[in-house]
């Protein structure tokens, strides 16, 4: 049985834990606006780009000049997968649920006898696939000096991996990250970059004029395309990081008032039962009299 | 006719211009056009360069440095890579442009060398005019 002071102390830690999940909370609220907003306003680029993307592939597509960004090697032996996580902790499962879906589609491509590379962004996923698969990493991008995604990072990003496809270092190229529909579900997601997917049916409702010809105009969007993609979902990444890091200190603050409840009670009866001891005490050295 | 047209203007991190306009200027990759409203539907890159956005009676001139720019039947639509308003420019932006662009261009395979190297010298130009003392 704990003593009262004991009790008093550990009370007073869960308080104090308590007050940490809920600030974190209230700053993962915050951020989440901001992450959410950013989101918001990168999507009509983004959705523009496919749009036009899908007008001018879904023609290019099977030409044999067509840029190999749309086109592909032509095999799929060697996988790029680029893991996007965050950069820090205490966010739920969020970085855990990437790691388990990319860790699912190495296995797989490993099983079927395919190369596997792996760039990381952010700390975390990396940490987790470091032991199982350090060996295919590649490169590693730290963003945690960055405090609001923009860009150039995902430009760099991309950059990256397109001087890599260049030098035909791989065929495929995969995106993991994390899509937020809303603050309790983020659904980790895989998405294709290289060679292109383009969504069939996306056909035009105007014949256009082009200034330089299509191939051209492809060969300048692909790569951009591959960027804007990688930004969105760094995008998406930062308001699912910040969603489930919200839901997991909301947790963890009702825990710990929970915790507070049952412990009170604890303390409470132990003082009771306490002064009862002493009063019988009292009453039996009374009547020893 | 119509006197104006839905323009926009969207950077990959923001919309940075959403209005009715009657007239924009911009600077393709084979040439200066002057969009209006009705024109026909085109597709074209663009070239770091000036835009001029005639909307009512105000001018806005933006500097954009390359994206491309969709014409259709509702308007015109601009994907610039970077935008800003043209009294915004400072020396340290055009800088970055430039390098970027000649980073790019070295990197490049050889048979996009030559027009990532055009588009080298657009910035230069671009940096000329608009009085800015480049020192790369």
């Amino acid at each position: 049985m704990p003593s009262l002071k004991d009790l008093k102390i550990r009370i007073e830690s869960v308080k104090s834990t308590r007050k940490i999940t809920k600030a974190m909370q209230m700053v993962a609220a915050a951020k989440l606006r901001r992450a959410q907003e950013a989101a918001e306003a990168a999507r009509p680029y983004a959705d523009r780009m496919e749009a036009v993307l899908g007008n001018l592939a879904a023609g290019a597509k099977n030409s044999a000049s067509a840029p190999l960004l749309l086109r592909g090697t032509g095999n799929d032996q060697t996988h790029l997968l680029i893991i996007a996580t965050s950069e820090r902790g205490l966010c739920g499962g969020f970085n855990t649920n990437i790691v388990k879906l990319a860790r699912g589609h190495i296995q797989k491509l490993l099983a079927a006898g395919k190369t596997v590379k792996i760039i990381t962004v952010g700390k975390k996923g990396r940490e987790q696939l470091r032991r199982d698969f350090g060996s295919l990493m590649v490169d590693h991008v730290d963003l945690s000096a960055v405090k609001r995604v923009g860009y150039e990072n995902a430009s760099g990003v991309a950059e990256d991996v397109l001087s890599r496809f260049a030098q035909g270092e791989f065929d495929v190229a995969t995106l993991f990250y994390s899509a937020f529909e809303n603050v309790i579900t983020q659904r980790p997601t895989a998405q294709q970059i290289i060679p292109a997917v383009v969504e069939e049916g996306a056909e035009t409702d105007a014949l256009y004029d082009y200034e330089p010809e299509e191939d051209a105009i492809l060969a300048d969007l692909l790569p951009r395309s591959v960027a804007t993609q990688v930004f969105t979902a760094l995008l998406e990444n930062a308001a699912s990081e910040q969603g489930a890091r919200m839901s997991a200190m909301d947790n963890a603050t009702r825990n710990a008032g929970d915790m507070i409840d049952d412990l009170t009670i604890q303390y409470n009866r132990t003082r009771q039962a306490a002064i009862t001891n002493e009063l019988i005490e009292i009453i039996s050295g009374a009547e020893a009299l | 006719m119509a006197d104006t047209m839905q323009f926009d203007l969207v950077s990959p991190e923001r919309s940075l211009h959403s209005a009715q306009v009657t007239r924009v200027q911009l600077h393709g990759e084979e040439g200066e056009m002057t969009v209006m409203p009705q024109h026909a539907a085109t597709l074209t890159l663009l070239r770091p360069g000036f835009m001029t956005v005639h909307e009512g009676g105000e001018v806005h001139d933006y500097v954009v440095t390359g994206g491309f720019a969709e014409i259709g039947p509702e308007g015109l639509t601009v994907l610039a890579e970077q935008a800003t308003l043209r009294a915004d420019v400072t020396t340290d932006w055009m800088d970055r442009v430039i390098n970027a662009a000649e980073k790019a261009a070295l990197d490049a395979p050889d048979d996009n060398r030559i027009s990532l190297n055009q588009r080298v010298n657009h910035a230069r130009f671009l940096a000329e005019q608009l009085g800015i003392k480049s020192d790369i």
